[in-house]
């Protein structure tokens, strides 16, 4: 199966077609992708991604998309105690992980937070793409509203297929839990559960009090960029924002405009004609604002309102990572400290020896695995970094190059509607002339 | 024979030179070597040194700004008439002055200057002659309005531009000093001398003439006129209220049209302002853009330039937005202009019927005094009056009485004769012209408005490609992004 676009065959069901920005970025990945030959078997390519973590920007571009998942069909579920909605996930794989070649499940938001957690918890320091958020405080009161229920589908439908998309999440267990099980609730009790949470985020702020010791250069630049880069989605989301609201009252007003050309229209006669031809301009040119209205709403504005939940999932991102450090710093620090007990002991004590000999050897296995760890967190945040670099980019551009495209299109639109105006209105004047010569 | 030399309507594509749907000659008279003065001149009307009675009609939609802001679009479809041929009229510049006004306080005011040149000094090669110049202030032109509107009350005298400053939007400054208003202003009072000028009958007044020629001395012949007395009159026409029984059903069709007209012109005025209102607003956000993605450039490495470079193209999109509503402004323009025609008609209709009221109360005066005769004559009481009901009850009169009275009558009757007569012939002369300068009107006004309209397209146009242009640009640049 090539990698390079989506078969065919396939792309009609699978991929949400509205979903450009997904297929770009695979586009754009197979064009970075240099050297690697394509892998034949979507197993291969798994347990290569499994051991390579290093060459995982060149790979990213290689990826073979072996899970294919939509979401969609919302459905409202009503209960005695609740009402909620549930959409229904239907996957196509042949990734041989996978016992069956097709699965459909219904699952609800509360799941694909759990989903969510649970990545995060496994792999702390890989960039997870946001899920919509749970309810918009602004302007929707409904949480049932149908906008709302579609711009949440959309997301959510990214979110999984993001997840699909990435060479280490795709393989998770939790992840193909959601994808083939029926049922959630029952894998929802099992793994950590909210008691080791809670001692984790303690651990946590504990180790933000106490601070890092050094930071990597590198993870120190990252940090200052996630902060820029936060307030600048931020600030581009406002504008976009204002922006629609503008077009908004700009558009209720030339409804307004139009109709008061053809009231005008009613008392002339040589004059109706072209004071009709005016309005209808006017009312073409106001159905044109509203569709660029929604263009705006439907791509520019979820993509930014995306990356700016991106922001904060890098900021948490930063600091898992770096309470991960700071983990291993204490107990790094608590090792130094119990050396020279060790020294005193055994100046003072020969008998008890081992039992201290023991004891440190335990610490040193302990500060062992969590040098690891943060090794291990560093690379795979640094390997997941420039892989969210490349779809950042891929994901904005395009987004940008569409809300230009949809302009130009807009203005040109709005361009024939005046100039038919203009060549009908010459007509007229040739035959007035022909007219007037005559006479 | 009414001849249009009205050619093509040419609008430039800012990048390309699209052949035009129509393209115009736009007839500039350069401006004369003295004038300095920033404001380019607007365009006059110019006779055709041609053997025929033609005058150019000058179209302007030329849509680049940078050329001439002050192009009223005018096409003045208008008969040639002796001043034209005499003589050019602009308003050149304005000035500000400063005086005592009448209750002897320090004010501000502004003054135009008023040129006119010979015809001929033009077609002559090299530059022409300077022109003869006088200054003006609004209150003058108001008052030679007013004197036109009373000497020549069955025409439509055309109106002068507003005095204050109305259907602003929030840009659009409300102040009578402000150099925009004060410039829209000149343009729409040399538009105002020119529509005189090219009226048959207005354009051979004196005191118009004189406006023109005469600086000092200029009131005290208006005044001499004593067009004061008639304006009394004209008052009353305009204030009273009277029914007419048999009104003039044209007359009726044509007032109401101009309230009709009035209102649906003040309402697409003001939702207009509006629209450009919003659509400013709309531009100027845009802006933001780019000083965020100014901002966002710096931090990122393969992503900045093209953002940088959309961010500039955001920059010129929000500034655009200036002069494409300075451009609208012409069309507002345009369209005040007739809106304020409409007072002009109303009053033509008031007039008249003023006119038809007098002739119905001379007419029904006669016969109720041919009435009063006959009854004396014949002794039968038609007509019920406390006299004869006192001299029935009384007694009656003498026949030597009764006689001087019928005598008196019947001069009474033959003055009311002699006075309906000429009230009928006042009639009919006041109908005959008035009609002759309404359809004169109806003509100038689909012309003009049919042009108004186009222009307003094509202003669409050239704001639609430069949207264009600058979205394909910020396009580019995204993707290189």
């Amino acid at each position: 199966m090539s990698g390079a676009t989506v078969p065919a065959d396939i792309s009609g069901h699978m991929l949400d077609l509205d979903e450009d920005e997904d297929l770009e970025v695979f586009s754009k990945n197979t064009s970075l992708a240099d050297g690697n030959p394509m892998p034949n078997s979507p197993d291969s390519m798994v347990n290569q991604f499994r051991l390579d973590e290093e060459n995982e920007e060149e790979q990213q571009g290689a990826i073979n998309k072996d899970i294919f998942v939509t979401v969609d069909n919302p459905e409202s579920h009503i209960s005695a105690i609740e009402t909620f909605i549930t959409y229904r996930v239907v996957t196509r794989t042949t990734c041989s992980e996978f016992d069956s070649s097709e699965y459909e499940v219904r699952r609800r938001y509360q799941d694909f937070l759990w989903l969510k957690s649970r990545l995060e918890e496994n792999y702390p320091t890989l960039i997870i793409h946001p899920l919509p958020e749970k309810f918009v405080m602004k302007s929707m009161v409904e949480r049932f509203n149908d906008d709302f229920i579609e711009t949440r589908r959309k997301a959510l439908h990214r979110f999984l297929n993001r997840i699909a998309d990435h060479p280490i999440l795709s393989c998770s267990h939790h992840f193909k839990v959601f994808l083939t099980e029926e049922e959630l609730a029952p894998h929802r009790k099992l793994g950590p559960g909210f008691l080791s949470r809670m001692s984790e985020t303690m651990r946590a702020m504990a180790n933000s009090v106490r601070g890092l010791r050094s930071k990597l250069e590198e993870f120190a630049v990252m940090q200052a960029y996630v902060d820029d880069f936060s307030n600048k989605m931020c600030s581009v989301d406002k504008v976009t924002n204002r922006i629609i609201k503008e077009h908004r009252e700009y558009m209720d007003e030339l409804k307004q405009y139009g109709p008061t050309y053809f009231q005008w229209a009613e008392s002339e006669e040589l004059l109706a004609e072209p004071l009709k031809g005016v309005g209808s301009c006017v009312e073409r040119c106001s159905k044109e604002t509203e569709e660029q209205i929604q263009h705006l709403s439907e791509v520019l504005v979820p993509t930014l309102h995306e990356y700016v939940l991106c922001a904060d999932t890098l900021k948490a991102v930063m600091r898992r990572r770096d309470n991960i450090q700071a983990e291993f710093e204490a107990k790094n620090e608590a090792l130094a400290s119990r050396t020279t007990d060790k020294e005193m002991a055994v100046a003072t004590a020969t008998g008890g020896l081992n039992d201290k000999e023991r004891e440190s050897k335990k610490l040193q296995e302990e500060v062992d695995d969590l040098a690891d760890r943060v090794e291990q967190a560093n690379n795979a945040l640094r390997g997941d970094w420039s892989r969210w670099r490349t779809s950042m980019r891929a994901d904005l551009k395009s987004a940008f190059i569409s809300t230009a495209a949809k302009n130009v299109d807009y203005y040109e639109k709005c361009l024939a509607v005046w100039e038919s105006f203009l060549l009908s209105q010459r007509g007229e004047s040739m035959e007035q002339r022909n007219g007037a010569d005559a006479s | 024979m009414l001849c249009i030399s009205y050619n093509f309507i040419h609008y430039v594509k800012p990048s390309l030179e699209l052949p035009g749907l129509f393209s115009v000659v736009r007839m500039r008279i350069a401006s004369s070597a003295d004038s300095s003065s920033n404001n380019s001149r607007s365009q006059m009307i110019m006779a055709d040194s041609g053997s025929s009675d033609e005058v150019a009609v000058i179209c302007n939609t030329d849509i680049t700004s940078t050329e001439s802001e002050n192009n009223l679009i005018n096409t003045m479809v208008e008969r040639g008439t002796a001043l034209l041929k005499k003589m050019e009229i602009s308003v050149a510049e304005a000035d500000k002055r400063t005086g005592k006004n009448t209750v002897n306080m320090q004010e501000t005011y502004t003054v135009y200057l008023i040129e006119t040149r010979p015809a001929e000094s033009v077609s002559e090669e090299g530059t022409p002659a300077a022109p003869d110049t006088l200054w003006r202030r609004y209150s003058e032109f108001e008052l030679l309005r007013t004197y036109l509107l009373v000497t020549y009350p069955y025409i439509i005298v055309p109106p002068l531009p507003e005095k204050r400053a109305e259907f602003v939007w929030h840009k659009l400054s409300a102040d009578n000093l402000d150099p925009d208003f004060v410039e829209r202003r000149r343009v729409g009072l040399e538009n105002f001398l020119l529509r005189l000028a090219s009226h048959p009958v207005l354009s051979n007044d004196n005191i118009f003439f004189l406006f023109l020629t005469e600086e000092k001395g200029w009131r005290e012949a208006v005044l001499e006129t004593g067009f004061q007395d008639k304006a009394d009159s004209r008052l009353k026409s305009l204030s009273a209220m009277f029914r007419v029984k048999n009104p003039d059903k044209r007359f009726t069709a044509l007032k109401h049209y101009s309230e009709d007209l009035s209102t649906v012109i003040s309402q697409l005025l003001r939702i207009r302002a509006r629209v450009a209102d919003r659509l400013y607003g709309v531009y100027k956000v845009h802006a933001n853009y780019g000083r965020v993605f100014s901002e966002w450039s710096a931090i990122e490495k393969e992503m900045g330039d093209g953002l940088q470079s959309a961010g500039h193209h955001m920059d010129t999109y929000a500034a655009s937005i200036d002069d494409i509503l300075e451009e609208e402004e012409h069309y507002a323009d345009q369209l005040k202009e007739y809106l304020f025609y409409t007072e002009a008609v109303r009053s033509v209709c008031r007039k008249h019927e003023l006119i038809q009221y007098e002739l119905e109360m001379a007419a029904q005066d006669l016969s109720y005094k041919k009435q009063q005769k006959e009854e004396l004559e014949t002794g039968t009481v038609r007509i019920f009056s406390l006299k004869g009901m006192t001299s029935k009850l009384f007694g009656q009169e003498t026949q030597e009485q009764r006689e001087s009275k019928v005598a008196a009558l019947e001069q009474s009757i033959q003055e009311g004769e002699d006075a309906l007569k000429e009230k009928n012939a006042e009639s009919q002369e006041f109908v005959e012209k008035a009609w002759n300068d309404i359809e004169r009107f109806n003509e100038q006004k689909e012309k003009d408005l049919r042009e108004a309209l186009i222009s307003y397209a094509i202003m669409q146009i050239s704001m639609c490609k430069k949207g264009i242009q600058v979205w394909s640009n910020a396009k580019e640049c995204f993707n290189k992004m």
